[in-house]
């Protein structure tokens, strides 16, 4: 079943202010998606509005068919982990879950049951005694998902939820929630600011901006193909270099600072169209001299970061900053402050037209 | 660098002291001392003997009072909880000029000495005074007593003693986290049951700590019940005063003093116990 959950001209103002402008997405059942952004950019707003908790001021939100957008939050059966988790303090780890199936009826004896099972699901069979402030950070997480997936919902919301935790305990969560949605088929929709994030739980990540989805594709599409300067900005290192297309049917584009490049793009382009080329950072090598078969272009290194396993070079082309990726042992071939060569494939050059 | 550093705390552990002695020393002469010459008393006057105790346990009159101070402390905190709930609630959800309009009465009303406020209420419940001239108005050829009875000073003790209560309920109501009551609201909550499991449970420290505040100051109030309540239905502080003042019985009210103050202590004892003394002031 597709169009599970249908977003319809989702508008929010607040005054003169516009949150939100006309945003549309459909979600399938069972896909994992990730709302991403800078923040202000209206993803929470988006979640907010599909949970009932904001009024949208325009439009419409429908899960499998049916509108929900004149329902109160209660009335909709979605799964919320908040961001700090929002468990009740006064009630254990079980009674917490237990809590959704007691306000749907489910008798004491059964609801404890399932409770108990939700937990081992999620890995915490055994902790179900004790109350929030007695478990830690990623346990905390544990409780709050399976809280949020006990009853079933049509829909599980996650808003940031792991932001509060340190590096390693976030991959591993990662991972863990992935498991479990898995596992559940529950349809999910995950908001974060944090592209790592977004690019190893999605199955599709919606890039928000300004208010609405400046694109909604695939991880690796997204990262590959960005359709705006802006995608391919906020999703990983990016080398943005503004040019005219020069001959659509060759396949030239011609650059002010950098002169003639080649690109490999099967978009339908005109002759002197703006546009703005990307090239990743690792797409791009390093050497003295300029390498046969390649677009070569002279740099100024302004700064070496090495990581141990890579390097990122910093450094200039004429007036266009650049950004390149190098394998740790290469980077001994230069001194900051020196001249080298780059160079890159024509496979390399992506062609963004917004 | 262990030695030199250990030094270094044993000399500045004296300056707290230091800075405390100011205060210690006013305490020691204005309350410890007072308090142990009552106690003193309780067991010397007239003469050193346990007569004073052995009275006060014999006396039906005595525990009477001693009961009804009680009786009326629980209902005067339940009062104070039954009106005081709503408006902290009032005062903290509201939007912030209804919520200001609401904490302004209640603080205007607990910055006014309670003396004032007694008198207010002697003025406004008297023969002479509004309550009276309306119950006429409507119809009461003989309006009932109102001054002087328990309802009289039930009413200003609640008046007085309700900011108390509304201050710390308010506090916690204040603090607590409003993704919580979304989160319940997501898993199916709302209405009566979103109050009963989760918003009443999140508030019981703020009525513990009210109650606990209103009902212990409750307990030694003196001049509102004398100057309005009825002259049979006496409070301990009263009947203490009445001792002292009427009868000279110095003796007999040191020990119903001292009597009052154990049981007070008790109270607090088993509240520490079970929520901790510190939370009550914030």
């Amino acid at each position: 079943m597709t169009n599970y959950l249908q977003l319809s001209n989702i508008t929010k103002t607040y005054g003169h202010f516009t949150a939100l402008d006309d945003v549309s997405l459909s979600v399938d059942k069972g896909e994992f998606v990730t709302f991403l952004g800078p923040s202000g950019s209206g993803k929470t707003t988006t979640l907010m509005i599909i949970a009932g908790f904001e009024k949208a001021s325009g439009g419409s939100v429908e899960i499998g068919g049916q509108s929900i957008s004149q329902l109160a939050p209660h009335e909709r059966n979605i799964g919320i982990v908040f961001q700090n988790y929002a468990l009740f303090p006064h009630k254990t780890a079980v009674e917490n879950v237990y809590f959704p199936l007691q306000m749907r009826g489910v008798s004491r004896s059964q609801g404890l049951r399932r409770a108990e099972d939700m937990l081992s699901l999620v890995g915490l069979k055994g902790f179900g005694h004790r109350h929030p402030k007695e478990l830690s950070g990623g346990q905390q997480q544990r409780v709050a998902l399976a809280r949020a997936l006990v009853f079933e919902p049509s829909l599980l919301l996650l808003d940031e939820p792991l932001g509060a935790l340190d590096k390693n305990l976030r991959e591993q969560m990662q991972i863990e929630i992935k498991r479990i949605q898995r596992s559940l088929g529950v349809t999910t929709i995950f908001v974060t600011h944090d592209q790592s994030e977004a690019m190893s739980m999605s199955d599709r990540i919606v890039v928000f901006e300004k208010g609405g989805i400046e694109q909604a594709a695939a991880p690796l599409d997204i990262y590959h193909r960005p359709q705006t300067s802006f995608v391919a900005a906020f999703i990983g290192e990016s080398n943005l270099i503004p040019a005219t297309i020069a001959s659509a049917v060759a396949g030239t584009a011609e650059s002010p600072t950098l002169g003639a490049f080649d690109y490999a793009s099967t978009d339908v382009l005109a002759d002197g169209q703006k546009v703005t080329l990307l090239i990743r950072p690792e797409h791009i090598k390093l050497s003295r001299n300029p390498i046969d078969g390649r677009k070569n272009v002279r740099m100024v290194v302004e700064t070496i970061v090495n990581y141990g396993d890579n390097a990122l070079v910093i450094g200039r082309a004429g007036d266009i900053p650049m950004r390149v990726r190098v394998l740790g042992a290469d980077v001994v071939i230069i001194k900051e402050g020196e001249e080298c060569c780059i160079s890159w494939m024509p496979d390399a050059v992506f062609v963004i037209t917004r | 660098m262990g030695i030199s550093l250990s030094k270094l705390t044993e000399k500045t552990n004296i300056w707290p002291w230091l800075l405390l002695a100011p205060l210690g020393i006013y305490m020691l002469i204005f309350f410890v001392v007072p308090l142990a010459e009552v106690a003193i008393m309780s067991f010397t006057e007239p003469k050193v003997s346990l007569a004073n105790y052995q009275k006060f346990l014999t006396g039906a009159l005595y525990q009477r009072v001693f009961l009804n101070t009680f009786m009326t402390a629980a209902f005067v905190t339940l009062c104070c909880l039954l009106v005081g709930y709503p408006l902290a609630y009032l005062m903290a959800h509201s939007k912030p000029r209804t919520a200001m309009l609401i904490l302004l009465l209640v603080t205007m009303s607990f910055w006014t000495s309670f003396l004032v406020r007694t008198y207010a209420w002697m003025v406004l419940l008297g023969n002479n005074g509004p309550l009276i001239a309306f119950l006429q108005m409507i119809g009461f050829d003989k309006p009932p007593q109102v001054l002087f009875t328990r309802f009289s000073s039930t009413l200003a003790m609640v008046h007085i003693l309700a900011p108390y209560m509304i201050m710390n309920i308010y506090t916690v109501m204040k603090k607590i986290d409003p993704a919580l009551i979304r989160s319940a609201e997501s898993l199916g909550a709302r209405g009566w049951s979103l109050f009963r499991h989760i918003y009443l449970p999140l508030t019981a420290p703020g009525i513990a700590n009210g109650s606990v505040l209103v009902f212990v100051i409750c307990l030694g109030f003196y001049v509102t019940p004398v100057l309005l309540g009825s002259p049979r239905e006496q409070m301990i502080a009263g009947l203490i005063g009445h001792q002292i003042e009427e009868f000279l019985a110095f003796g007999l009210g040191s020990a119903m003093a001292m009597i009052l103050l154990v049981v007070t202590l008790i109270i607090l004892t088993i509240y520490h116990r079970r929520f901790g003394l510190d939370k009550l002031w914030g």
